[in-house]
């Protein structure tokens, strides 16, 4: 079982592999849509990407409103 | 279609289609891959009804108001159903609000009934806006875990009362829904629409985009939104006609959906047209070059084909792949809530998917025009519907004035605003504050807005004025926000921006902290909503007697400034 850091690690990673940015420019309580520059579409591509990883599934609801990484952890760590 | 001209009411219309359309297919949910519900009219209307009787014991009654606060799905049309068939007024509020902003609106729309989905009611009761203040008296959650805490709230699928429930009939000009156009912060716009505005609304749709029984509209826009309201259920429901609803909008499972379905049409934001533009770019760049060649001189022989007048037949069979990722049985994608760049609308209609691109504001009920395709045309946003009279109001050199609308479905007015009611609609003219012209064809060009508001690509309006409440307190002598193409009009209804203009202290800079102050507050609004810049004005912001900005003044000042040299990146 992950603890809590090793999920949000692994948010971090993802989303810089996946918007091919620089590993170390992400940090936990970035807002992802600012940091990346992303629009809620691609937050979506990025949930389903998460999803895979982590073998979950993460209803659109349960991230309504959540924008920074450390809170999208914690909602995926709750069904982990 | 029901002949509507008959009818006195959405809920009159609504019974009638139930029973006229019993054993067809009126609802259908899915979840990613999975079908989750399959209703035909008659069960719709047997759920209903329990509701309806339960709702009519605890309250619900002539002109009560009653909020549905949902993500798209059959409980929300059910639940809206059965509003209309006790005599209420809907209030369809928006679930991508904050629970702050919802509180607000449900305290100003005074509903005495809320219908919500669990995971937003539990962000509702924790949330400290909630006080004992509003007028709410019944609150229902669907799909609330068995052991939830439902903090006063009754759970949706047990509340059902015993016996027929009582048919309450409204007429034409009473009140049907009050829809919030935008605003939160200061000043909520809830507009206030008649029955009449959507029979009436309904009435040319036929010959434009045909319904019939077995025909399904994918409904992907909230349905709190007037245009989801009316294609993605009361026209769907007057047909006959299927609505499919997603509980997932991962773009994956909806691009499954066109062939699952065989969908018939679908309104979409232009950000989720783009996006397919997009991926549907990507893929074509990724053949073989010959095979891109062969694609190219088909997309070519479309062009050539369809110049006059979409040939959809036609196309399908030059395009099949294409047009078989869509179901095969797609006639028009509706794009509407915002403006479309038109060389996405041209991509489309090349592959032979008409896309529809209208014009039309939640004060006008959904469509002031509409591109009738005949021929298409990328540059406008079409004609004016049957029965919409428009006119361009102090029209400039070039033709260019603010749009005005006068018809059957423009709304009563803002509820509790009469002023802004007065200033909204002049002698029964709707003033969009949208600035365009007629061509000589008869089609209107849109060109900019004349109000400090922006549309973003979402379809979603912002006041200025309303983003300032997150400032409020920030360390500075005054400030104030801006739309960038209010301060420097630009013809243009894309790429617009909010800006922060700021009047430092004397001997204050722009310091790392401040900047650092004004992100933090930045981020704490829904991303549609951030501001994107800051602008520095060195003198005292004008004001009127009572000391509020005058606005207009403060733009035009500030449009000395060159635009780009002035703009400072957050």
């Amino acid at each position: 079982m992950r603890t809590i850091d090793q999920t949000t690690q692994e948010v971090l990673t993802l989303a810089s592999k996946h918007f091919q940015v620089p590993a170390n420019s992400l940090a936990p309580d970035d807002d992802f849509f600012k940091k990346l520059g992303i629009d809620s579409l691609q937050a979506l591509e990025l949930l389903s990407r998460l999803e895979n990883h982590f073998g979950i599934e993460l209803p659109d609801y349960e991230v309504q409103g959540v924008s920074d990484f450390r809170t999208l952890a914690s909602r995926i760590q709750s069904r982990l | 279609m029901l002949d509507l001209s008959k009818y006195q009411s959405i809920g009159a219309a609504l019974k009638d289609a139930l029973d006229q359309f019993a054993p067809q297919v009126c609802l259908i949910e899915s979840d990613r891959e999975r079908e989750t519900e399959r209703l035909t009219y008659r069960d719709f209307k047997e759920r209903a009804h329990p509701l309806a009787k339960a709702l009519q014991d605890s309250g619900l009654s002539t002109s009560s108001r009653a909020a549905i606060i949902m993500t798209n799905q059959s409980k929300w049309l059910i639940s809206a159903y059965v509003i209309f068939f006790s005599g209420g007024v809907l209030v369809p509020l928006d679930y991508k609000l904050t629970p702050e902003e919802q509180w607000q609106l449900l305290k100003h729309s005074s509903a005495s009934v809320l219908i919500t989905e669990y995971p937003i009611w539990r962000q509702l009761a924790a949330s400290p806006s909630r006080s004992s203040t509003t007028n709410l008296k019944t609150v229902l959650v669907t799909e609330a875990p068995p052991n939830a805490a439902l903090s006063g709230a009754h759970r949706w699928e047990d509340f059902a009362g015993a016996g027929e429930p009582a048919f309450i009939p409204r007429s034409r000009s009473d009140i049907a829904t009050i829809v919030y156009s935008s605003g939160t912060g200061g000043r909520p716009k809830g507009c206030m629409m008649t029955h009449e505005n959507y029979l009436e609304q309904c009435i040319p749709f036929p010959a434009l985009y045909p319904l019939w029984p077995g025909a399904t509209y994918l409904s992907i826009l909230p349905t709190n939104h007037a245009i989801d309201f009316m294609l993605g259920f009361f026209y769907p429901f007057v047909n006959g006609a299927t609505v499919v609803h997603l509980r997932t909008l991962r773009p994956e499972y909806v691009r499954a959906v066109f062939p699952k379905y065989k969908i018939t049409y679908v309104t979409l934001v232009p950000l989720v047209l783009k996006n397919l533009h997009k991926g549907l770019q990507t893929r074509f760049e990724a053949l073989s070059p010959w095979k891109r060649k062969l694609f190219n001189a088909l997309v070519a022989a479309n062009r050539a084909l369809t110049r006059s007048r979409p040939r959809v037949g036609l196309s399908r069979v030059l395009l099949r792949q294409v047009h078989e990722a869509f179901g095969g049985q797609l006639r028009v994608i509706i794009v509407g809530g915002a403006f479309t760049e038109p060389q996405v609308l041209r991509f489309f209609y090349d592959l032979g998917i008409s896309v529809a691109n209208a014009y039309g504001l939640t004060e006008a009920c959904t469509g002031i025009t509409v591109n009738d395709l005949k021929p298409f045309r990328a540059d406008t946003v079409g004609k004016p519907l049957p029965g919409m009279e428009v006119r361009i109001l102090n029209p400039d050199a070039d033709g260019i004035g603010e749009v005005c609308v006068r018809g059957k479905t423009v709304m009563s007015g803002y509820l509790n605003e009469p002023e802004l009611t007065a200033e909204t609609i002049v002698d029964g003219w709707l003033m969009t504050g949208d600035l365009g012209r007629f061509d000589a064809t008869g089609h209107l060009q849109l060109f900019g807005r004349k109000k400090n508001m922006i549309v973003t690509e979402e379809g979603k309006n912002i006041y200025p004025e309303d983003i300032e409440a997150a400032f409020e307190g920030l360390p500075v002598k005054e400030f104030c926000v801006f739309a960038a193409n209010y301060i420097w009009p630009k013809h243009s209804m894309v790429g617009e921006q909010l800006l922060l203009v700021l009047h430092l202290e004397q001997g204050q800079t722009l310091t790392d902290e401040l900047n650092r102050e004004i992100s933090a507050r930045n981020s704490r609004l829904l991303n549609y909503k951030r501001v994107h810049g800051i602008v520095l004005f060195n003198e005292d912001f004008p004001r009127t007697a009572s000391l509020k900005i005058k606005r207009n003044i403060l733009a035009e000042r500030l449009a000395q400034f060159d635009r780009a040299s002035a703009i400072l990146p957050l």
